[in-house]
């Protein structure tokens, strides 16, 4: 049975509004309600269609009168930050993640309307470490528990849902561990990373990426809010890149920095908003991380159109390379040119100077 | 008087004479590197989920290791046919010789003495990662860390494991005891086995043992470095970066018959005797097997 009344939170940002304009162009969904703090750019605005924008804080009870009063059926909740640089530093942070979280998981225990809930995690739950297992199935948890920043709350996010699921057994929960998004629409700290000519990493290591086209991030989610999926599910592209493999197929120049250097580089980028370095950020990029989407093929029902390859040369696309793969290509195939024919003339010259000895035979014998 | 038999010179003698097509020519060579290089720059290669590079092992990390193996230990292979051509199997090893190149060696043996070119999986310990540099190069070599999820995975997938039981207590351990087992682990090696019906495969290695005989351990520097030992052998750290210099001992490799741990049944690792058992059985093979190749080996250099 397709939802009735739909709420979205963090409708504002690119991933929340397209889900909003998708479930407004399905006929079967009678109502979609946009919530966000701030008020979409008017381009979001206009692909919202019949979708109601509210403008409230999910911090704030008032956001359950929203829910009773429209008697809302689904709740998907997406305004989850994962940079202190979006929402002000990491005070506000922290509180839109895990206070918002809260209220609304109040409001939505009162209001006997509810009975699906959509969570947009993040399989930062996982950490990263070195003792890490290479791939993380949904059993498993973090070795190394994160201690702070986004990972930190994406665990307590995740508990305060596991706890509604035990007090509202009636609601469906899906909770979706999504890893890095990317595409050439979606805003994340990955796309803000990559678009720097120069991409400083950490001298000596090298993380696995596993990267979601924001396509496939639009689709998952739709499907989640429309179906009857309820448990946790890693929802990924399938393979994966090395960091450094990564720059170098975006045609990025890589500048591996020693740790300490990286560290003191990312207070001062962060400083001027632009480009996170946190210790938890750093460790990502050191170690990376890897999920199995078995779950999300078999049991959610869905495989992802783009592999993390194919969702990388999209994104790609819409970059323009520093060091461009074809004057790479032209380079190497002249050099290439160049040394055949130096192979050939040396080959000659040599021909000449030392001639080969003449085949032995009989043909003397038989001309004969 | 038998008949003399006629021996046709040349046969075809109307075709051209073609000589006999030498290794890839220099400039072929140079042509390869180059596409190596345009490879890498932008990235046009495959890595798998747990780090494996394949281009980078076979074109540089592989040829790098070769001229040790062929020329520095002249490593002879034995018992490459009890290692299956396809599908999974765990290679359990003695470890030892301080630095693992013993993991390195039985990696190039694997790949160049097997007829079906088999890359070995190696599971290292945690340090390993932890490691800038190194921990990274492990992972584009194949390595990942030793935990069962990892290696049931590598195993399902149908790739040859290799794992060393002894862990630090074999590699660390003093010249005196060299070619003595140490403590297999607590046998996750066999539950890994066990749960995916994987062979395993004994390997004894002869030869690791004196490339950097281990005659003392300073306990308080390695404390501070956080490292589990930190050797002293005749060369180093006396001779400074020459004692980095391995001494050349003469490798045997033998890969024994493989245990088959199918008929078992999944639930079997659940079973702490059966697995106690196993792992005693793979030591006491490995252990054997080293005394054998000991006593083939004539001397120690050679």
């Amino acid at each position: 049975m397709p939802p009735a009344v739909v709420l979205v939170t963090g409708v504002s940002r690119w991933l929340g509004g397209a889900l909003a304009a998708e479930l407004a162009r399905d006929r079967a969904v009678e109502r979609v309600i946009g919530v966000d703090t701030v008020p979409p750019s008017p381009e979001v605005l206009r692909r919202l269609g019949r979708t109601e924008f509210v403008r409230a804080d999910i911090r704030n009870p008032l956001i359950g009168k929203v829910i009773a009063t429209a008697s809302v059926d689904t709740v998907v909740h997406m305004n989850i930050s994962s940079t202190p640089a979006g929402s002000g530093g990491r005070g506000p942070m922290k509180e839109l993640n895990v206070i918002g979280t809260m209220q609304l998981l109040a409001a939505c225990q009162r209001a006997a309307s509810v009975r699906r809930f959509v969570l947009k995690s993040s399989s930062a739950v996982y950490g990263a470490s070195s003792r890490d297992p290479a791939v993380f199935t949904e059993a498993m948890q973090a070795r190394r528990v994160p201690s702070g920043g986004f990972a930190r709350d994406s665990l307590d996010i995740e508990g305060y849902v596991r706890s509604f699921a035990r007090r509202r057994p009636d609601v469906g929960v899906a909770a979706l561990r999504f890893t890095n998004f990317i595409g050439p629409r979606i805003d994340s700290v990955l796309t803000h990373f990559l678009r720097m000519p120069l991409v400083p990493t950490a001298l000596g290591y090298d993380a696995r990426v596993q990267l979601l086209h924001e396509d496939d991030a639009l689709a998952v989610l739709t499907r989640a809010t429309t179906g009857d999926f309820a448990g946790t599910v890693n929802v990924g592209g399938e393979g994966t890149l090395l960091l450094s493999q990564v720059i170098r197929r975006l045609g990025r120049l890589q500048v591996p920095l020693p740790s300490p250097a990286l560290g003191s580089l990312g207070r001062v980028t962060h400083r001027f908003g632009y480009v996170d370095y946190s210790p938890e950020q750093m460790r990502f990029l050191n170690f990376g991380r890897v999920v199995d989407t078995t779950v999300l093929r078999e049991e959610f029902g869905y495989t992802p159109r783009y592999t993390t390859e194919q969702a990388l040369a999209d994104y790609a696309s819409t970059l323009t390379p520093v060091i461009p793969p074809e004057v790479v290509a032209g380079v190497t195939t002249r050099a290439q040119d160049l040394v055949a024919r130096v192979g050939s003339a040396a080959g000659a010259v040599g021909e000449r100077l030392w001639p080969a000895p003449p085949t032995p035979g009989l043909r003397a014998v038989r001309d004969a | 008087m038998p008949e003399a038999r006629v021996i046709p010179l040349r046969p075809d003698d109307d075709e051209p004479r073609v000589p006999p097509p030498s290794s890839a020519s220099w400039e072929e060579q140079v042509a390869g590197g180059l596409e190596f290089l345009r490879r890498r720059l932008t990235g046009d290669y495959d890595t798998d989920e747990f780090g494996f590079d394949a281009d980078l092992t076979d074109h540089v990390l592989l040829p790098l290791l070769r001229p040790l193996f062929s020329r520095w230990f002249r490593v002879e292979t034995h018992g490459v046919e009890n290692v299956p051509d396809t599908g999974g199997g765990l290679v359990v090893a003695n470890h030892s010789g301080t630095v693992p190149l013993d993991a390195m060696m039985a990696t190039v043996a694997l790949h160049d003495d097997h007829p079906a070119q088999r890359r070995l999986r190696l599971l290292g310990a945690d340090l390993v990662f932890d490691l800038p540099v190194i921990g990274s190069l492990s992972r584009k070599l194949g390595s990942t860390l030793a935990c069962n999820e990892d290696a049931e995975r590598l195993l399902t997938g149908g790739e040859l494991v290799g794992v060393f039981p002894e862990g630090f207590k074999g590699i660390g351990k003093p010249f005196r005891e060299r070619y003595t087992l140490q403590r297999f682990g607590r046998g996750g090696f066999v539950s890994a086995a066990l749960r995916t019906g994987a062979p395993i495969i004994p390997c004894a290695i002869v030869g690791a043992e004196e490339t950097y005989p281990m005659i003392g351990n300073a306990k308080t520097l390695a404390r501070l470095l956080g490292l589990p030992y930190f050797p002293v052998t005749p060369t180093f750290p006396a001779l400074g970066p020459l004692g980095l210099v391995p001494l050349p001992s003469k490798w045997l490799i033998a890969f024994g018959e493989p245990i088959e741990t199918a008929s078992y049944g999944p639930a079997a690792a659940e079973d702490p005797m059966l697995v106690f058992n196993l792992t005693d059985q793979v030591r006491e093979t490995i252990q054997q097997s080293l005394y054998e190749l000991l006593l083939q080996r004539r001397s120690v250099f050679s």
